[in-house]
């Protein structure tokens, strides 16, 4: 599993998402309170760019009448048919056997990590003392 | 190694689709309230915003948006320039028409001036429309065709709109809504469908409308899902009035176009119209032949939005029963349950019906040559 930098971590602030293309696949990376997770941008619906939709929170109920919603911003909502998927896990809450979303993995590592062995962004000229945010592919 | 990424903006652009393909149902839309304006009169002008509009029904069904998505729309169709999904040509080419290979598109405006009681208002909206489909769509883009949208309530008026356009190569077909007043067969519409029969159209029934009755037989649901399922509901009850009242007889060489209700209904609806004819046919004797039969001539049936049963197959046998030469193809652009063209069809559909499906048919119906 390749690691690629994406962003130093000062550029890549709470509440935003980045799209990227890597090895041809698209995908994106969302901070959510300080946490990152990276996606397929492909909805395995019909193709739509998934991440482009809203984040949400998850509405359940246990019974007609209560309402639990939860987990605000941690669910994302597909652009087109408002498929749902889950953006820790890519999980569908509607058929989770057929249908999720391929996650990938992503976390911060400190420059010092990225820049040693094979880890070396062309884009982003990596600073050793900074931090950097790593997708897993 | 090296890594290579590539930041983007519009990452996973839906794969494009080859085949050339017809789209029987595109909702252009305005890009500000008073975009018609230069084709109204001063005195609907005035009219509009001291007035407003009064549909034949209040806040009850239909105009409260975004129902599901911002607009009904796609949350990726608004265009760069600002305004709502479906208002730009320039954004729509780019999404939607070139690279789905769009050649054929018709264009099914929404929220006109139909299902208005003010009759005379209804008129003129539906011609500022139908003007503003030709300067704003058609005349700038060749493969868009316009409907004629025509103010339902008052067929007489709707009839002369219908007079006035036809032989006017910017428009394919008649536009009329699946929810009106009073179902669509009965004889206050009839003007409407001599009209279009003599002008050679097909009149589209697109799912919707304002007619003031709830969108499902036993009353007003409670969530925006019942709407979605009440659609076909309502298709059916138009399809079986236009045949049973005895439009498809006294009007033989009209076809009619099913619009956004899906067709998975088609088979049960005909087999239970031909069965209860047999039982019930001194009732209705202007019916002449077995509904089905009527229905399987003049009625054609567009896609969107398409069942989508657990066995993929399925769908293929619905479709060899209605018949693959009477499926018109469509996205329902910019609207959010628009259906991909190359994720709608299970593997195994022969090349010649997969034309058919795509384009051919659509051609053949709306007489467009390649």
């Amino acid at each position: 599993m390749a690691r690629h930098v994406i962003a130093p971590v000062d550029e890549f602030p709470p509440g935003t998402r980045k799209f990227l293309e890597i090895d041809g696949r698209p995908i994106a990376v969302f901070n959510i309170k300080g946490e990152y997770f990276g996606l397929s941008n492909r909805c395995p619906h019909q193709g739509a760019a998934l991440c482009e939709g809203p984040l949400i929170g998850l509405a359940q109920s246990k019974d007609p009448g209560e309402i639990e919603y939860s987990r605000l911003g941690e669910i994302i909502r597909c652009p087109w048919h408002g498929w749902e998927f889950d953006v820790r896990t890519g999980q569908s809450y509607c058929d989770p056997r057929r249908f999720r979303v391929k996650a990938y993995p992503a976390h911060v590592e400190p420059g010092a990590s990225v820049v040693k062995g094979p880890y070396v962004a062309e884009t982003i000229p990596v600073r050793v003392e900074s931090n950097y945010v790593v997708v897993e592919l | 190694m090296n890594i290579q990424f590539r930041e983007t903006t519009e990452s996973a652009s839906p794969p494009t689709i080859k085949t050339a393909i017809a789209d029987c149902d595109i909702h252009p839309a305005r890009a500000t309230r008073t975009e018609l304006y230069p084709y109204l009169a001063k005195r609907w002008q005035h009219h509009l915003d001291v007035y407003g509009v009064h549909a034949y029904q209040g806040m009850m069904e239909g105009p409260p948006y975004p129902k599901a998505q911002p607009n009904a729309s796609r949350r990726d169709a608004y265009p760069p320039e600002g305004g709502p999904q479906g208002s730009s040509l320039s954004f729509m080419q780019q999404q939607h028409l070139d690279p789905n290979n769009v050649q054929l598109g018709v264009l099914n405006p929404l929220g006109t001036g139909q299902g208005i009681r003010n009759h005379e208002l209804s008129a003129a909206l539906c011609s500022a429309i139908n003007d503003w489909q030709i300067d704003k769509w058609t005349s700038k883009d060749k493969r868009l065709k316009a409907s004629i949208v025509v103010g339902n309530e008052d067929a007489m008026t709707a009839a002369a709109e219908i007079r006035e356009r036809a032989g006017d190569k910017n428009f394919v077909q008649v536009l009329l809504l699946s929810r009106n007043v009073e179902p669509l067969g009965q004889r206050r519409y009839w003007p409407i469908y001599q009209a279009a029969e003599e002008a050679g159209l097909p009149v589209g029934v697109h799912a919707f409308g304002f007619g003031g009755n709830p969108i499902t037989p036993s009353g007003w649901p409670s969530y925006y899902i019942e709407e979605m399922v009440g659609h076909s509901q309502c298709q059916q009850s138009a399809l079986a009035s236009l045949v049973l009242e005895g439009v498809c007889e006294r009007f033989p060489k009209l076809k009619m176009v099913m619009i956004e209700a899906g067709f998975g209904w088609a088979p049960s609806l005909c087999w239970r119209l031909d069965k209860v004819w047999q039982r019930l046919r001194s009732e209705v004797p202007h019916v002449r032949r077995p509904p089905s039969e009527y229905i399987r001539e003049q009625v054609w049936w567009t896609t969107q939005p398409m069942e989508d049963p657990e066995r993929r197959e399925d769908l293929l046998d619905v479709i060899e029963w209605i018949g693959w030469d009477r499926l018109l193809f469509a996205t329902d652009y910019p609207h959010w349950d628009y259906d991909e063209p190359s994720r709608v069809l299970p593997p195994g559909v022969s090349e010649a019906n997969r034309e058919a499906f795509y384009l051919g048919n659509a051609r053949k119906l709306y007489g467009i040559t390649a």
